[in-house]
């Protein structure tokens, strides 16, 4: 058998983005040991790309604000899928989670009077973003690691998943390997939480960096937990469309909210075109109006092009396939046009959106000051995941937890930007309080050596075969096929024909062959996370071609209304016998009448 | 559409050296693009370290024609394509595979700078006040993506390998943006002076013209450092004071 180093840890936390910090911070505080594992190295996970901010009713800006608006926002946002009661605990906790994340260190944006800043954001009925520029995740994961790397975390840079470990029911520990030595770690644990973020590799077009690869979700299914909601794919409406080599790079909500706007081919506000019902009487009927809003008017009402981002990408998908897109196949995001309406326009785009100016200054040769950004839809979140408790987060395998995007129930159909980044802290801290509880009250369980040992010789098995399937074809194929056939638009033909796909090209990932040594070796890492996509692409498309309907995120042509039925019910995919998946729908979690009231009220 | 060649650096501590490779450049491509698709052709194990590819995590730093970059946001049209592009390996670090070098060193210095501690709160409902301006002025050194090219370039650890001395450019600017920080209360001087060597820095600047997030390293962090470790421990009234005072 190959070798292994083991390591002991009362918490292992799989990730090391926002919420996987988070976790560990709590984990730690709470006296127990904690392990943290990152497939990166320490401070580079994916929260740093969070450019707009985090939500939370500080109240800060529009005193009118408070947790019982952010609730309603985010079930309206969700299109009462969520599970409504990690919708209260988020909207509760958030301010609270904003206002420790500045007592570790983060610098927000200020108010006037010296407080923290807060931005609109579609969806958001009040600015609510506390925020950095555009920059927020990196100001949040640098202080979240800086504030770690001095509790005693036991910090395993490099290292990736590949299974989790179980003894009769509960898992009790994962087998990973390092990707700088490529040597193999068991580590032995009294729980697991998974914070491994999301999905959007799986795709062509992404926002998404190379570890995206629903490590999380795989893992976590093979385990025995339910994914839900896997349909719900969420395609931020601005991603850059060109160059092509850096299509899907995310261009921030921010430049809405600070007053940017969407124009067509023929230069015309296309947003005022197609309001839903759910928003008209929170939208601007006047680009007046609009423009009044986004410089703070109490009285004024949001413009079209913050509504949320579900509507906004199909409205410019209507846009480009109508002939009515810019040349390259998206649509003009404008923010330079304010200088028709404020002094030293320049200065202030550069202050309020340094990194967008920078990213298409450098690669795109085009001064946002000046020129309207052409922009496109790019896979940028999931809503579905690991189904977890709302309180403890622990998922339906004892011992195992899961928070951040990786977990599901928070958002729903959809979710409001700025509610990712609040999640991860919330739903992180929730994790790590609940993990570390729970393994005050349990032993080490046992680890079963022969179970290890077949984990490493399936890891081990692409060095050993003698036909070369190429692991970075396949998984460009793979990507390419879910975005024609599990995109922003969906239909059932396409879709069956995308799980066949996904059967066929499994069939040849297990033939795949890498060359070269362990150490180091970017082949094998992707054979490993092929194993994962081909494992949770599946369920996007079952999910999706189940839910015969259109809401929120999922889009259907044979099905474009929503379905009152479908709107009470959750997809839940689960492992059946033989490894085949299985799909139920799980009834949405009851509305307790107090919230209910809160949801009428805020109508 | 042009096939441009590239000799980029493969090997380990071992062994190794420039290998030649071709591959098509098309219109926006990055040096990243042009290694990531001569990895998925014709070379599956090459170590190539990187993550967001938009220069916002800084984990891609590599020697493109012996400049430090990050590969993500340097352009191949940004670069002369007549002649075989090099890419290699930063030089400070040791090597650990190809294109891949360990930086652990840097974590193992950011963990001994003594931590944030800030004072106590100024509002009853435990938050603070803080105006913008003041805000403005740290939040340069906190753009930083620790991508380490500044670590790279600097002599200091680049030629005179005084890594147990010397702490580098990137944990000056960590300790300034800890040190301007508007509510921190610890003194980092003492460290600055005995401990980390802000004294071997020459004000060269190398760094500052690497920094891909435009920070002025030198200027704006090290130099105010320096005064005010100069301050501290070479003003005679000061140290008259510091006499008198125990």
């Amino acid at each position: 058998m190959a070798e292994y180093q083991k390591f002991e840890h009362d918490v292992l936390i799989v990730g090391a983005g926002g919420a996987g910090l988070r976790a560990a911070i709590e984990a730690r505080d709470a006296g127990v040991s904690v392990g943290l594992v990152c497939k990166s190295l320490l401070g580079k996970a994916h929260t740093v790309m969070a450019e707009g901010g985090m939500a939370a009713a500080l109240g800060n800006v529009d005193d009118r604000d408070n947790w019982r608006v952010h609730f309603a926002d985010t079930m309206r946002g969700g299109q009462y899928l969520n599970n409504c009661r990690m919708a209260e605990l988020h909207a509760k906790e958030a301010p609270d989670r904003a206002r420790e994340l500045e007592a570790w260190g983060a610098l927000f944006d200020r108010t006037a009077d010296g407080r923290i800043l807060q931005r609109n954001f579609g969806g958001h009925k009040y600015p609510r973003l506390a925020h950095v520029g555009d920059r927020t995740g990196l100001e949040m994961i640098r202080t979240l690691q800086d504030y770690t790397i001095h509790l005693g975390v036991d910090v395993h840079m490099e290292t990736t998943v590949i299974e989790l470990l179980k003894d009769g029911e509960r898992v009790v520990g994962a087998v990973a390997f390092d990707r700088e030595s490529g040597d193999f770690k068991v580590f032995h644990a009294k729980t697991v939480v998974i914070a491994t973020g999301g999905i959007g590799k799986a795709f062509r077009v992404t926002s998404n960096s190379w570890e995206c690869t629903g490590d999380g979700h795989a893992l976590a299914y093979r385990a025995g937990a339910a994914l839900i909601d896997m349909e719900f794919v969420q395609f931020h409406p601005t991603g850059m469309v060109w160059p092509l080599s850096v299509a899907g790079i995310l261009v921030t909500e921010g430049v809405r909210g600070e007053g940017g706007i969407l124009r067509n081919s023929e230069g015309r506000r296309f947003m005022f075109d197609d309001i839903p019902d759910l928003y008209k009487h929170q939208t601007a009927d006047t680009e007046e109006e609009g423009w009044r809003y986004v410089t703070g008017d109490k009285n004024a009402r949001r413009p079209p092009e913050l509504l949320t981002r579900d509507h906004v990408a199909r409205c410019i998908v209507r846009e480009v396939k109508e002939g009515r897109g810019s040349p390259h196949g998206g649509v003009f995001l404008d923010i330079a046009w304010i200088k028709e309406k404020i002094p030293k326009a320049a200065e202030h785009i550069k202050k309020k959106l340094p990194s967008m100016y920078h990213q298409f200054k450098q690669l795109a040769d085009l001064d946002i000051t000046e020129q309207p950004m052409e922009v496109g839809p790019t896979t940028h979140y999931v809503m579905g995941g690991v189904k977890v408790d709302a309180d403890t987060q622990m998922t339906d395998v004892p011992g195992l937890f899961a928070a951040g995007e990786c977990a599901a129930g928070l958002h729903g159909a959809n979710r409001l930007g700025g509610n990712s980044l609040s999640d991860l802290v919330v739903f992180g801290k929730r994790a790590g309080e609940y993990a570390a509880a729970y393994a005050k009250d349990h032993d080490a369980g046992t680890l079963h050596e022969d179970r290890i040992s077949e984990v490493l010789r399936e890891a081990l098995a692409p060095f050993e075969r003698h036909s070369k399937a190429n692991p970075f074809e396949i998984q460009q194929e793979l990507r390419t096929m879910m975005q024609e056939n599990v995109g922003i638009v969906r239909k059932e033909a396409e879709m069956t024909e995308a799980i066949e796909r996904i059967h066929v090209l499994r069939r040849q990932a297990a033939n795949v062959g890498v060359t070269g040594g362990r150490a180091y070796n970017p082949g094998w890492h992707t054979a490993i996370d092929l194993h994962n996509m081909l494992t949770f692409t599946e369920s996007i498309a079952l999910s999706a071609l189940e839910r015969k309907e259109s809401r929120g995120a999922h889009s259907r042509i044979d099905y474009p209304d929503k379905d009152s039925h479908l709107g009470k019910v959750n997809m839940t995919i689960r492992q059946g016998p033989g490894g085949k998946a299985q799909l139920s729908r799980a009834p949405i979690r009851e509305v307790p009448a107090e919230l209910q009231r809160i949801i009428e009220e805020m109508q | 559409m042009a096939v441009v060649t590239f000799q980029i650096w493969r090997g380990d501590r071992a062994a190794g050296g420039f290998k030649e490779y071709r591959t098509e450049v098309s219109e926006g491509m990055v040096v990243l693009d042009a290694v990531h698709q001569i990895q998925a052709a014709s070379a599956n194990d090459m170590a190539v370290r990187w993550n967001c590819k938009a220069g916002k995590c800084g984990s891609c730093s590599a020697e493109v024609n012996g400049n430090p970059r990050l590969m993500c946001m340097t352009r191949m049209n940004e670069i002369p394509t007549d002649q075989p592009v090099t890419i290699e390996p930063m030089k400070a670090f040791p090597l650990m595979k190809d294109l891949v070098t360990d930086v652990s060193w840097n974590f193992e210095v950011k963990k001994k700078i003594k931590k944030f501690k800030p004072r106590p709160p100024d509002a009853a409902d435990g938050t603070w006040r803080i105006q913008q301006q003041d805000v403005e002025r740290v939040q340069e050194f906190r753009k930083c993506i620790e991508c380490y090219l500044c670590q790279d370039v600097c002599h200091v650890l680049r030629e005179h390998h005084l890594h147990d001395e010397f702490i580098g450019p990137r944990f000056f600017v960590y300790s300034a943006a800890l040190e301007m920080h508007p509510l921190d209360t610890e003194d980092r001087l003492a460290d600055l002076r005995h401990k980390e060597g802000i004294g071997y820095c020459n004000i060269t600047k190398c760094c500052t013209n690497v920094c891909p997030e435009g920070i002025t390293i030198t200027d704006n962090a090290i130099i105010p450092l320096k005064e005010r470790v100069v301050d501290r421990f070479y003003d005679p009234v000061q140290k008259l004071f510091r006499i008198f005072s125990g």
